[in-house]
């Protein structure tokens, strides 16, 4: 059956309106197929972005900074998140009301926060970081346009001012500025990550579009400092401070056996957690970045330098007259005694016994025995500025130089590279390399110094120093043997000595029969009367000694003098615990 | 030959089926890890709050006063202290 063939139904059309109805669906298939090949061809990676703005989505990972805590994992510094606001101008509408809510929210006038709004900037700029719980709920339930939070995280230091020179804080980037934070930046840092995902309708995370680059978290680190120790030099320090109107002062407290820095105080203090009305003074590290002239805690060197040698013996008896002529220079003694071993001269301190000890060497000699003692170089610590003192070289000395080099003037240390030096004579001539952080004790290798019996020879000198007839009487830690020396130094003002500052030190250890522990006390300025060493520092050491030892259990070597007081009844037991 | 076609058709339909069914438990699954991991996230943003609040709470300086004000402690005297030395050691 043939359709065509029927006469019925053969179409009996003009040819014109054939031509046109083709011609018309004709152009309409141009027309969609031409709008079609412009969407999936020519603007197809327009539209793929704008397909992908809604389902697509770029996340980073958020990478926080490792913590800091202490020896025994006692925080010290920490970041956890907050939440800050930011703005964009392009988008923000307020109206008058959330304008004026905002401000009461955020504890701003009305003004002030006007202020913050108009900003030229064409991205996001912070109105307030951070901002607390509370406030960020209540700018979330605004809902405003061009308004909104972001997670951040802050630094918070729990331990406060106690720790705050050795942990350094960082600024609003989250960036080290000063201290341990500065220094191991790199380690603490972490890497935000990257990850792009496909949402569904909901939100939901459906899948990822490529590999993930996850974040790296920032390392932790574990400081030599024991908080306890720490707190009470602190304490200790602050204290002594407010008693002898001093202008300033450190304390520092290493241990022995590994170079570990256990506590490390200054003042004056800041507060790391309180980021307004910072002060450039207060933030400094005294005690690493600060150098002072020694004074006659630098005498033990002499001694130990000419019983090295060879050219006497700590029993040998020196002339000390009052007062000794060198070119032009006199150096005198305050307490005269005519003859004293070399023993005894460390024990009172003399100056001339030690310039005449001093000159018994050549500039070189004693050079080269300050050098390898590690003044002048640097301490190895490396915390951000530490300074590397000042140690002329020999060829430069003049004779007066000389000698007053051998009770410490014309040369300057830090009180932390003063009592590393003091490890040589502590740890039988072996000075062990500085660290902050906390370390196991078999990766460390020491650098001789002094043979071990010269070292035991120095150390039963200082010995003396903390018994009847010695400078430093006041620093005596009972139960224990404490080996040290004191220091009064004057200090110079414009250039010339003044005769009415000084700096008050004493760097001792203990027990002295195998010390195990370090304290470097120094007193900037004391203007409360005294001013010796001795009576100054000696007491901030003896209460840091005591209850450092107190803190490690280390057994007492000397415990005739406890066992002596125990016979005394309880109910004339003191109170006071110092020495 | 065309009744092998039949079950084919039909293994194709199961197959296809499964594959739906793996995909929808995969991505329920996903769903669920990413819930979880924000979970994890949130729980350590909490362990380093409480961590936090507790350094404050055992910080010495706070620990030292509540000692001496509250608990009325003092350190002890060295009169008071008696050092014991085990016979037989070096």
């Amino acid at each position: 059956m043939n359709y065509h063939s029927r006469k019925l139904l053969k179409l009996n059309l003009a040819p014109w309106r054939m031509a046109t109805v083709s011609g018309l669906l004709l152009t309409g298939l141009v027309l969609v197929a031409g709008r079609a090949f412009y969407l999936q061809g020519l603007n197809t990676d327009y539209l793929q972005g704008k397909g992908d703005a809604v389902a697509n989505r770029n996340l980073t990972l958020p990478a926080h900074r490792g913590q800091v805590s202490d020896r025994h994992g006692q925080l010290l510094a920490i970041s956890t998140p907050v939440e800050s606001l930011w703005a964009r101008q392009a988008e923000l509408r307020l109206t008058d009301d959330q304008h004026a809510y905002l401000a009461r929210v955020l504890g701003l006038s009305v003004p002030a926060l006007t202020e913050k709004l108009r900003r030229k900037t064409r991205g996001e700029f912070s109105v307030q970081r951070p901002v607390t719980p509370e406030q960020a709920v209540k700018i979330a339930a605004m809902g405003a346009p061009g308004l909104h939070l972001r997670r951040e995280f802050r630094r918070y230091y729990p331990a406060g001012e106690v720790a705050a020179h050795v942990v350094g804080f960082t600024n609003v980037d989250d960036l080290g500025q000063e201290g341990v934070e500065r220094a191991y930046q790199d380690w603490l840092a972490g890497r935000a990550g990257e990850r792009q995902i496909l949402r569904d309708r909901r939100g939901n995370t459906i899948r990822d579009l490529a590999p993930i680059k996850t974040a790296q978290m920032g390392g932790n680190l574990a400081l030599a400092l024991d908080l306890k120790i720490q707190y009470l030099a602190h304490r200790e320090l602050a204290a002594a401070i407010a008693t002898h109107k001093a202008k300033g002062g450190s304390v520092v407290v290493l241990d022995a056996k590994t170079g570990e820095i256990l506590a490390l105080a200054n003042q004056p203090v800041f507060n790391p957690n309180n980021r307004r009305n910072y002060q450039p003074g207060p933030m400094r590290n005294r005690a690493v970045i600060d150098t002072f002239e020694p004074g006659s805690t630098i005498k033990p060197f002499v001694a130990a330098a000419v019983l090295e040698r060879g050219l006497l013996h700590p029993d040998s008896v020196i002339d000390t007259p009052q007062t000794w002529r060198v070119g032009a220079k006199l150096v005198r003694d305050e307490h005269p005694h005519p003859q004293m071993t070399v023993s005894e001269i460390i024990q009172k301190s003399s100056n001339v016994g030690a310039a005449k000890m001093a000159m018994m060497l050549t500039p070189q000699q004693y050079w080269e025995v300050l050098y390898r003692a590690g003044f002048g170089q640097l301490p190895g610590s490396g915390f951000p500025g530490e300074t590397a003192g000042r140690l002329r070289d020999a060829g430069t000395w003049k004779p007066v130089e000389h000698a007053t080099m051998a009770y410490g003037y014309g040369l300057s240390v830090s009180l932390l590279q003063l009592s590393r030096a003091y490890m040589a004579f502590a740890n039988d001539g072996e000075v062990m390399p500085l660290s902050f952080l906390k370390r196991e004790p078999q990766e460390i290798v020491g650098e001789r110094v002094f043979s071990a019996s010269v070292a035991r020879e120095v150390r039963a000198m200082m010995e003396t120093v903390t018994q009847d007839g010695g400078t430093g009487t006041r620093t005596r830690v009972p139960g224990y043997r404490v080996a040290g020396k004191t220091g009064t130094a004057h200090k110079i003002v414009n250039g010339r000595y003044a005769s009415d500052r000084y700096l008050s030190s004493f760097v001792g250890m203990a027990p002295a029969s195998n010390p195990r522990l370090i304290v470097g006390v120094a007193i900037d300025e004391p203007s409360g009367g005294v001013y010796y060493g001795g009576s100054v520092a000696g007491p901030v050491f003896a209460q840091v000694m005591a209850a450092s030892l107190r803190q490690l259990a280390l057994p007492p070597d000397a415990p005739e003098t406890a066992t002596r007081m125990t016979q005394n009844t309880p109910a004339a037991a003191r109170t006071d615990g110092g020495a | 030959m065309s009744r092998l076609n039949v079950i084919l058709a039909l293994v194709l339909v199961a197959c296809a089926l499964a594959v739906i069914q793996a995909q929808h438990r995969a991505r329920t699954y996903f769903v669920e890890l990413e819930r979880l991991k924000k979970e994890a996230r949130m729980l350590d943003e909490q362990w380093g709050k409480l961590q936090l609040e507790q350094s404050t709470w055992a910080n010495p300086a706070r620990v030292d006063a509540l000692a001496r004000t509250r608990l009325g402690l003092v350190a002890a005297p060295p009169e008071r202290v008696h050092v014991e030395t085990l016979v037989g050691t070096p």
